[in-house]
């Protein structure tokens, strides 16, 4: 007994560990698809004076498992007019890039899948792939309804893609480096170590909490929530590109979009909220080795699941802006105010250089 | 400066507009508004429309003279009443009274006309069935023999 | 900002079309659709996201409502009212009471006037908080239109209180009103006043000054005077387009000169007018509930000498009232016996419609959405 587990954390360990992850990940991302599911209905509820799901078990907390089993119990039915090959792979070309992502965003110490130099560049190729994900869908589903929102969806994300890439190199010139876990390190300590904060005292970028802002519209842009989800724009185009989509076909964008709000957001707080750090400094420095990285997990989830609330919160109190205006303001706001920022950001950092 | 002020301005309404919002959702933590219907019922007000039921004097009897006004006067055609004299009374009784309940409309005409006050409305709201056949034909007086009998 | 007028868009979709007629493709906005209020469809011919053609097509719930005038009497009519615009049904009820009262030149008691007042203009409330928040539903909005029921829930219950029904209400009899208000109504309304205006300017603040709702109306579903006078249109669509026509002003029914109340009039014609013309005519008809119950007379709540059967004389008789989407007028044309001969309903809801075809074109999907919304239709009203 002690000799295999002598093998495996040993010399196995490597395969052992790939396992665990992918365990994990698959783990984390199906209970937050789900639980985010009920999330998003009780505070929906309770921002519009209701009580929300409460049947399904206490609170309704196995609702989401009922929805599941419900939408397992669904005919898969492919309509017959439909391009057969496009329509099936859409909706896994949504949840694979999004559960790639996984890969790189640590969540703690040790909690690290892997470290990739370009581990920022990583994700955001892979949640690129969920645009085209969406264009093979509306199109494949040769309905019109559908057509429109996919076309609406392209220009939205190229638009809102470009925003955001400014104001992560912004933060690049600031932490010199792409690869996410050297980030979160360079955030320990204080709070105030936090990126967010950091360029303001240092002085190397004053701007940054508006190029946090700038990241969270952006985000909310990439995911289509609103007030950007006119891909889905229930009044308008009845469910937008998932129009012909039944089953586990729907169940699978339906995730997918709760996995893209969990990356988003965990992208959000490793960058700029200091990941697993605490903010506390050396208080907590008493503590042994897997409790600290216990309460390094719990404040990852704090600061994730605040930034999660912020995300439907918003939803739920905002119309949904008209095309044009949704363009404008990434052409016409965000990237200005982003070139700003980048702009101020190089000179400032440049500037020690010269004296 | 228009562009600076509009974005303020812009930012500044959606910045109240997530407040209210977030009153409204800290206020439904604190109380509950809403009654959990079916766990707990709201009281049914005094002049409520439920369908149509015969009245009763002291004796448990309904007050119906079987004149066919309510017949007359229903928008719907949905009351049939047939009636005769029985012995040793002095006016007309009632042997069938049917209301159609998928016809009503609740409009009270047949409340109102009818000369002896015998029809009045029913609080009840609890409506559900499995067959056609329990409403389309609602006996009144079956339904007035029944709730004496539970008295 | 990308706002294109109506002749730069015609203009940008007809140089698209070199290729023909098969470069548009007909969407069917059918009649089962979340955004068009009822069974409206609307065939909308599309050269990418802009309209090329509308073509509103009615009749889905046509339910004969002048047919079954012809064949009930006055008094059995009485519930059909309520049934036309179902968010209206006291100001369409008290459009009929009228008519034949007018026609059989019937007195009604000062009492009973200030009562169909009082629950006129609730109902003139309950109608625009149902039109208001499905509207900002159709843009995105999910939270308002709940807030807008349960405000609306207040104002059911108390009509509840007072007839039994909440919402087709069958409140109004000839010569007055079926039952007397009771102390519970007149405490609960007065007390259902401040509520609402706190309620409102919330709304104000959350909704209609939010920069999203803005950018979404303004400048959209542009509707000039001219306009207004080739359809017939009415009701907050004109009032939102400059003219100052409201029936309780310029043909004054009932008691409404007694009291003191403004018309919301803007002239910016576009859909944030209407919006506003909507907002305000809610507490304006605030100020009228408070006026009313302050002067509330005493005295009978119906005309003791109704006879129980009435017999409307042969003639030709018009009443106005205006309902929540505009000025419906009911003409009746009796011949002596007991049914009427014509019953003619002339409903605020078609003529605004007819505008939608002319100032669709060249619209994008989403903005015609928004126009439609702020035309305020019901459907079973257009059909009857």
């Amino acid at each position: 007994m002690s000799a295999s587990i002598d093998f495996l954390l040993g010399p196995a360990w490597p395969w052992v560990r790939v396992l665990l992850f992918l365990g994990g990940t698959a783990a984390f991302a199906g209970l937050n698809a789900a639980y985010l599911v009920w999330c998003e209905r009780k505070i929906a509820a309770y921002v519009q004076r209701r009580p929300g799901p409460m049947e399904v078990g206490p609170q309704g907390l196995i609702q989401p498992i009922a929805d599941a089993v419900k939408l397992l119990c669904k005919q898969l039915l492919t309509p017959p007019a439909v391009d057969t090959i496009l329509y099936r792979i859409a909706p896994v070309a949504m949840i694979i890039p999004a559960l790639m992502c996984f890969v790189v965003l640590p969540y703690g110490d040790a909690l690290m899948p892997t470290r990739i130099d370009l581990g920022l560049l990583v994700v955001f190729a892979f949640s690129a792939i969920n645009v085209i994900s969406l264009m093979l869908a509306g199109w494949s589903s040769n309905n019109k309804y559908a057509i429109i929102s996919s076309a609406r969806v392209v220009s939205q994300n190229v638009a809102y893609e470009i925003p955001m890439l400014l104001t992560i190199v912004t933060l690049i010139l600031v932490t010199g480096t792409t690869e996410l876990g050297t980030i979160v390190g360079q955030q320990g300590g204080w709070f105030w170590n936090w990126n967010i904060l950091r360029g303001i005292w240092t002085l190397a970028n004053p701007l940054v909490p508006v190029s946090f802002l700038i990241f969270f519209i952006c985000m909310l842009a990439e995911t289509n929530r609103a007030p950007f989800d006119l891909a889905e724009a229930e009044s308008e185009l009845v469910a937008g590109s998932f129009t012909e989509y039944s089953s586990m076909g729907f169940g699978l964008f339906f995730m997918a979009e709760y996995v893209n709000i969990v990356v988003g957001c965990s992208l959000a707080t490793v960058l700029f909220l200091g990941g697993w750090h605490t903010g506390l400094g050396n208080l907590l420095d008493f503590l042994p080795a897997w409790a600290s990285a216990l309460v390094g997990l719990g404040a990852f989830f704090v600061k994730l699941y605040a930034l999660i609330f912020v995300v439907m919160w918003i939803r739920w109190t905002f119309p949904r802006t008209q095309f044009y205006g949704l363009l404008n303001l990434s052409w016409k706001i965000l990237i200005p105010v982003a070139l700003f920022t980048l702009l101020l950001s190089s000179v400032l950092v440049k500037l020690p250089n010269l004296f | 400066m228009g562009y600076f002020s509009e974005i303020y301005h812009g930012a500044k309404s959606l910045v109240i507009g997530m407040r209210i919002s977030l009153d409204q959702f800290l206020k439904n933590f604190r109380g509950d508004y809403n009654t959990p219907y079916p766990h707990k019922t709201l009281p049914i007000p005094e002049r409520y429309r439920g369908h149509i039921i015969f009245t009763n004097d002291e004796a448990g009897k309904s007050l119906c003279i079987a004149c066919k006004s309510c017949e007359k006067a229903c928008p719907s055609d949905c009351i049939f009443v047939d009636g005769l004299k029985k012995e040793g009374e002095k006016k007309k009784s009632a042997t069938q009274f049917d209301l159609d309940f998928t016809k009503c409309s609740l409009c009270g005409a047949c409340v109102e006309i009818c000369p002896t006050d015998a029809l009045t409305f029913s609080k009840r709201y609890n409506l559900a069935s499995t067959s056609k056949v329990v409403y389309a034909k609602i006996d009144l007086i079956k339904d007035l023999e029944n709730r004496m009998q539970k008295k | 900002m990308l706002l294109l007028n109506k002749q730069e868009a015609l203009a940008r979709v007809a140089s698209h079309n070199v290729g023909g007629p098969n470069e548009t493709f007909v969407l069917n906005l059918g009649p089962q659709h979340p955004a068009t209020h009822g069974v409206l469809r609307l065939k909308l011919t599309m050269d990418g996201e802009f309209i090329r053609k509308a073509e509103c097509v009615v009749g889905y719930i046509h339910r004969m409502h002048e047919k079954m005038g012809e064949n009930r009497t006055c008094a059995q009519f009485l519930p059909n009212t309520s049934r036309l615009d179902y968010l209206s049904a006291m100001q369409y009820t008290h459009a009929w009471c009228g008519a034949v009262e007018r026609a059989t030149k019937l007195e009604v008691p000062q009492r009973a006037e200030y009562i169909r007042v009082v629950t006129s203009e609730l109902n003139r409330i309950a109608s625009h908080l149902v039109g208001w928040g499905a509207w900002v539903m159709d843009l995105g909005g999910l939270t308002p239109i709940l807030y807008a029921f349960d405000d609306r829930e207040k104002i059911l219950d108390l009509l509840e209180g007072i007839c039994g029904a909440r919402l087709t209400f069958c409140y109004y009899r000839f010569g007055g009103v079926v039952n007397d208000i009771d102390d519970a109504f007149i405490q609960g309304t007065k007390a259902f006043v401040p509520y609402m205006r706190e309620r409102l300017k919330m709304y104000r603040a959350f909704v209609t000054d939010n920069v999203i709702l803005r950018k979404r109306l303004e400048g959209i579903g542009i509707i000039d005077q001219d306009m207004c006078r080739r359809y017939g249109a009415c009701g907050p669509v004109i009032r939102g387009s400059g003219i100052a026509n409201d029936t309780r002003k310029t043909e004054p029914y009932s008691v409404y000169q007694d009291f003191d109340f403004e018309i919301p009039v803007y002239d910016q014609c576009d859909s944030m007018a209407r919006y506003l013309v909507r907002m305000d005519e809610m507490e304006q008809s605030l100020r009228i509930i408070e006026q009313a119950l302050a002067k509330l007379p005493e005295g009978p709540f119906i005309n003791p000498k109704v006879p129980k059967f009435l017999k409307v004389p042969a003639g030709d008789t018009t009443y106005a009232t205006e309902a929540g989407r505009g000025r419906f007028m009911v003409r009746l044309v009796t011949d002596g016996t007991d049914t009427p001969y014509r019953v003619k309903l002339r409903t605020p809801c078609l003529a605004n419609l007819s505008l939608a075809e002319e100032v669709c074109e060249g619209m994008m999907l989403a903005d015609a959405i928004a126009f439609l919304g702020s035309l305020d239709l019901v459907i079973p009203d257009i059909d009857r």
